[in-house]
């Protein structure tokens, strides 16, 4: 059990507290009734006390239901700490993530995250569970029955007092030696899946290349090895069966040695010989109870480890205190702005980049695959940090805003279109949740999203599913597009996401920008040269460095790159009216 | 399983299981027998324990009572033979312990390996008709659930069984008349089991569909979380993750409760038996009926303490079992899918031209393929040389039968010509390729290959002769290098490499730190959509087939470098059959001939210059007036 991770219990704290008093209470029933079973069976039926039988068999009975009572609260606490626990742990995770940022985004896969969400928490779950029924249980059974002991024969009290560290000392010696194994069992584990969910995610490509046996034989290669863990800890575990019972077993023949020659000498009774067989069990098997909790926490333990991964990692951005809560203007300035992924001393992506871009300007970005134009227009939003330099926004630098003002007044339409399982409504309030029905119709418009809207045959109530598939790759980017004007923002950034709009929308598009929106600084990624061909300014980018800026004319005249690409795009240009 | 009404072992639970157990006898028979009969040995030692007591009490220790020098002789012999007695308990639970961990892992590496290897033969239809998500917890969830069940749920259960009809056997040889309370007791236990173990499956079942709900809310969440990021929309997230975390919670909380329950009410059960059977055999004894003795009535209560126990330990399996079952029935749902069919005998082989030009098959690479075609009824064989003529005859598809999406295509590829597709999304375009590699097999009509109809070719033969480039990439966890060499699996370095610069890929694969090495991870993150498309042309290209189908396979491609893969597409094409899908109508300017769809149907077909003077669909897609997609 983790500590820290334990914090999380929070609001199950009582009923994590009072399930080991509930067990307690129950151990002490389970302890008392064997002692009436005793007298029913010396007193009552040895000496044909009908009476005495019924008494105590009425006094058994109270007991019983005492201890099923306690039992049974014990069990729904128990159940209920677990489960609550495990949707704490859930939630702060969750959370967690939220604040991540775009870096810490990064260092998690999806499907790494769902594991931990689910597989991991579940394994935790079902450990604390055991470990608060179990752990309470198993030492005041040893401590009541070793008394109990004592109290019949103290010669035998000591051979358990030696026989319970050695077992015990043993079983926790075969943990110790299987932990390694498990540990890396689940690492393997995760390259397993990895391994179907890429099969899955690309099952074309594996049937266009007809490479299943391939695929076959690395799985077989991964599955031996997650086999071969897998068996290796096991086996290591599974000394503890016999052992337990090795050591059960012996004591069982040292107490009826001992025992015997007790009796015969007269200083035992038979019933009592009885009596402290049951008790060695009792506490004998309690050990076990331990050493499984033991096992499940070890499996747990992997998965606690990859939680903490999570729960750990340091959100990288947040507010500082006297972070500024207004957006002055849309006006940008780069100042000399080194950017790279692997923070400082990692490959560069953007060198030096000096730029400025004023309030309400249009602005086109071009450069060719990896001239890190996303990674350019990522740095306003401040959804990474720079690594050296600065991004100012309204003149202050980005890293003095309230993140969540800077992002509501920075709106971005990102290359990666994401829409969300619901409405087209509420899709598109994702931008503003309060806005009205005729609001996002208006951006809708803007966007050149309304007239498919309407042709749907439940317009705006149209259910977008998982992924957004159901639409159209244009038609998703403008609705996107949408999503991101409702936000009225300061600045707008659209980072290629017009790419499978058609020409003449696209310049509809940017009409109601020029019209609607006149004080919005708008940046534009794009590949295609209409679309940034009237911008007030375009930056070249190559490479991650500023190759030129200036507008279609200037640069015409003035850079290779711009020119190339417009004359490719624009020949033939004369007899037809675009592209 | 049965959702409606709690948990109950229906015919194909039943079935399930016997499945299940197949496995087990398939390869592990031997062990399993042994495991089995080490079980019995292992259980019979532990009921010997209070079993012996009363015969060592009764005939070794009481009669030396009051002896004067007692004779421990005998008393010592009995205790060496209840020593080895134990021993062998010991070393029958050492021995399937060991045992049940080969027998299960083995099983589950089989499980596995026969769910993957199946996976592999089942039709691209499986994969539409089913979400990642649930094949993935086929291999996770449900394998674990298995794993538990295999691991803890069979020994317990069988030891329990082993226990109780020994434990049984001994109480009905003491007193038949008591055993009847006994039999009473235990129908009233397999009652309450059913019902607090029905309860708790249903919830434990809710339970799993609200862990599929929190699973398909958080893989949905964390795929768009830039966009979260982006629009500030991380409170409103943890809002509705709350709201389905606290339904898994209350489903959950409720299952476990229930499953708790099982073990004080069956062990309070366990005490309400003993007494009564303490009362009833008390006044039998007094009263003399049944020949009941005092002695009897002592050891049998003994019995009764322990008889409860192994009944415990089944119903706290009960749900184990259950929730391994349902996920069984899963694994083995999909392994009954029905596999692709291939039943083409047309293969392709290497072939050289022997003096006369006559195609003769040989062993080693030439570079000149054929169509081995034999012929059943003449019981010949003829070559035809691979040279990439596709050709549509009235063809019609529908991926449902009610659902028609293509409408009589007909339509032709000679070799080394470029074919457009374009039309709309919907329109069919994909549709077309998927046919031509038969990743669907056409209903009505007939598609031809070198002259060839390509359902009498064989499925493996035809992909080899098609390369395909999707705009969906796909990476695989692996190098650079690997990635690439995927195309042709025994590519040399610099195979690899020429491909790679045909693709345009090599300059900035040489700009990574580690360049060909650099392995990629989860689909190639890190990789720009643009990078791994180039990548994904250069595996392409290393396979270097006759036949090239590209799906929107540079629409990630900034158009300069677009320019360039493209000559050096021209180049690796010259000679070879293209169908292209492209948006960008520039790309396609110079196909042999551009084919217009729309709703299934070719509406316009011709080259560019003939579409731009008919003034029709492409004209205006062309020009921007239509949108395309």
């Amino acid at each position: 059990m983790n500590r820290k991770l334990l914090k999380s219990v929070r609001e199950y704290k009582r009923e994590a507290v009072l399930t080991p008093v509930f067990v307690v209470l129950e151990v002490l029933m389970e302890v008392l009734i064997p002692m009436l079973m005793a007298n029913i069976i010396d007193i009552g039926i040895m000496q044909g006390d009908l009476p005495y039988i019924l008494r105590t068999g009425g006094l058994l009975v109270v007991m019983a239901m005492l201890a099923l009572f306690f039992g049974a609260v014990a069990g729904a606490t128990a159940a209920k700490a677990g489960a609550g626990y495990a949707k704490n742990l859930r939630q702060d995770i969750f959370y967690r993530i939220q604040d991540f940022s775009f870096k810490n985004i990064d260092h998690f896969s999806t499907s790494s995250l769902v594991t931990r969400m689910t597989t991991d928490i579940t394994n935790i779950q079902m450990a604390f569970m055991m470990t608060i029924r179990l752990l309470a249980r198993a030492p005041i059974m040893i401590i009541l029955s070793w008394i109990m002991t004592i109290a019949i024969n103290p010669k035998m009290a000591l051979l358990f007092l030696i026989a319970i560290p050695l077992l015990g000392g043993t079983l926790l010696f075969i943990q110790r030696k299987a932990h390694p194994y498990f540990v890396k069992v689940f690492d393997e584990y995760d390259v397993l899946n990895n391994r179907v969910q890429e099969n899955v995610n690309a099952a074309r490509v594996v049937k266009a290349y007809v490479r299943e046996d391939h695929e076959i034989e690395k799985f077989h290669g991964i599955s031996g090895i997650v086999y071969q863990l897998f068996t290796r800890a096991e086996k290591i575990v599974a000394w503890n069966q016999p052992v337990m019972q090795f050591t059960i077993y012996l004591i069982v023949l040292c107490v009826v040695m001992i025992g015997g020659k007790d009796i015969v000498i007269g200083t035992m009774e038979p019933g009592e010989l009885t009596s402290v067989i049951i008790y060695a069990i009792q506490i004998l098997s309690s050990l076990m109870m331990v050493s499984f909790v033991f096992v499940m926490n070890m499996i747990a333990e992997a998965s606690t480890d990859r939680i903490r991964e999570v729960l750990e990692e340091v959100p990288e951005m947040q507010d500082k205190p006297d972070a500024k809560d207004e957006v002055p203007s849309g006006d940008i300035v780069f100042d000399h702005v080194d950017f790279s992924y692997g923070g400082e001393g990692g490959p560069l992506a953007l060198k030096d980049v000096c730029l400025h871009i004023k309030s309400g300007q249009t602005v086109g970005i071009f450069g060719g695959t990896g001239s890190a134009k996303s990674t350019l227009v990522q740095l306003i939003p401040r959804l990474y940090d720079v690594t050296k330099g600065a991004v100012r926004v309204g003149g202050i630098d980005v890293r003095d805003y309230d993140l969540k003002v800077l992002r509501d007044q920075v709106s971005m339409v990102l290359q990666k279109n994401v829409l969300f399982t619901g409405s087209i409504y509420e899709n598109i309030r994702w931008g503003d949740a309060k806005a009205s029905d005729e609001e996002v119709q208006r951006v809708c418009r803007l966007a050149q999203a309304d007239g498919f809207i309407r042709e749907f045959p439940e317009g705006y109530n149209t259910q977008i599913v998982e992924g957004g598939n159901n639409v159209s790759g244009g038609q998703k980017q403008r609705l996107c597009i949408a999503r991101a004007l409702l936000k009225k923002p300061k600045i707008l950034i659209l980072d290629d996401s017009t790419s499978a709009v058609d020409t003449k929308t696209d310049a509809l598009i940017r009409k109601a920008f020029r019209e609607e929106i006149p004080d919005t600084t708008k940046i534009i990624i794009s590949q295609r040269v209409s679309s940034i061909e009237d911008a007030d300014q375009i930056i070249i980018l190559d490479n991650g460095q500023v190759n030129g800026v200036g507008t279609s004319e200037e640069l015409l005249k003035t850079n290779a790159i711009y020119r190339e690409v417009y004359e490719s795009q624009m020949k033939g240009g004369e007899d037809e009216d675009e592209q | 399983m049965n959702n409606k009404k709690g948990v109950r072992f229906s015919k194909e639970t039943i079935a399930t299981g016997k499945r299940l157990l197949g496995y087990v006898g398939r390869s592990y028979k031997k062990e399993f027998i042994v495991v089995c009969f080490c079980i019995a040995i292992s259980s019979i030692a532990s009921v010997s324990v209070s079993l012996s007591l009363r015969y060592l009490l009764d005939d070794f220790i009481l009669p030396l009572m009051g002896v004067g020098e007692p004779d421990f002789r005998e008393f010592y012999m009995a205790l060496c033979v209840l020593g080895i007695i134990f021993l062998c308990g010991v070393l029958a639970t050492w021995l399937y312990s060991r045992l049940m961990v080969k027998i299960g892992q083995g099983v589950l590496k089989q499980v596995r390996d026969d769910m993957f290897e199946h996976m592999q033969t089942l039709p691209i239809r499986y994969f539409d008709q089913n979400t990642n998500g649930s094949i993935m917890s086929l291999y996770t969830n449900d394998t674990d659930t298995l794993r538990q069940m295999i691991n803890q749920s069979i020994p317990m259960v069988l030891m329990s069984g082993i226990t109780i009809v020994v434990t049984f056997v001994s109480m009905l040889m003491l007193s038949p008349l008591l055993t009847i309370l006994a039999v009473v007791m235990i129908g009233v236990l397999v009652l309450v089991a059913k019902v607090i173990g029905g309860n708790s499956g249903k919830y434990f079942i809710r339970q799993q569909v609200a862990i599929a709900n929190v699973t398909g809310f958080i893989e949905e969440r964390m795929t768009g979380q830039r966009v979260v990021k982006v629009f500030n929309h991380e409170e409103a997230s943890k809002r509705e993750f709350d709201a389905l975390n606290e339904r898994l919670f209350e489903s959950s909380a409720k299952a476990n409760t229930y499953a708790n329950l099982m073990g004080p009410i069956i062990g309070n059960i366990g005490n309400l038996q003993f007494v009564l059977t303490a009362v009833l055999g008390g006044l039998l004894s007094v009263m003399g009926v049944g020949g009941i003795t005092l002695g009897v009535m002592a050891s049998y209560l003994q019995f009764t303490k322990s008889f409860t126990q192994p009944f415990m330990q089944v119903a706290q399996q009960f749900n184990s079992i259950v929730m391994a079952l349902a996920g069984a029935e899963r694994i083995f749902a999909m392994m009954d899918e029905p596999s692709e069919v291939d039943d083409g005998y047309v293969t392709l082989v290497n072939a050289r031209r022997d003096a006369e030009g006559n195609l003769v098959e040989c062993p080693e690479r030439t570079g000149l393929w054929a169509w081995k075609h034999p012929h059943k009824a003449e019981g010949t064989v003829t070559y035809e040389e691979l040279k990439g003529d596709v050709r549509f005859f009235d063809m019609s598809f529908g991926y449902t039968p009610d659902h028609m999406v293509l409408h009589d295509i007909s339509l032709y590829a000679k070799p080394g010509q470029k074919l457009a597709f374009v039309g709309s999304t919907g329109a069919g375009k994909t549709t077309i390729t998927n046919l031509i590699n038969r990743f669907y097999d056409v209903q009505d009509g007939k598609i031809r290959y070198d002259g060839i109809n390509i359902n009498k070719i064989k499925k493996a033969d035809l992909r080899h002769s098609l390369g395909i480039v999707l705009q969906d990439t796909h990476l695989f966890t692996g190098t650079i290098m690997e990635n690439i060499r995927y195309g042709k699996l025994d590519a040399t370095d610099e195979e690899v490499y020429a491909a790679a610069k045909l693709a345009y890929a090599d300059q900035f694969i040489r700009m990574l730190p580690n360049g060909y090495d650099t392995m990629l991870t989860g689909d190639g993150e890190g990789l720009s959509q643009g990078q791994r498309q180039l990548l994904s042309i250069a595996r392409a290209a290393v396979a270097d087939p006759p036949v090239l189908i590209l799906d929107e396979a540079t629409s990630s491609i900034d158009t300069r470098t677009e320019a360039i893969v493209q000559q050096g597409m021209d180049n690796l094409m010259k000679g070879r059959t293209v169908f292209v899908i492209a948006h960008r109508l520039s790309t396609i300017r110079n196909s042999n001939a551009i084919i217009v769809l729309e709703h299934g149907r070719i509406i316009e077909r011709g080259d560019h210059e003939d579409l731009i003077k008919q003034h029709g669909t492409y004209y205006q897609l062309y020009t921007g007036k239509l949108e395309l997609e």
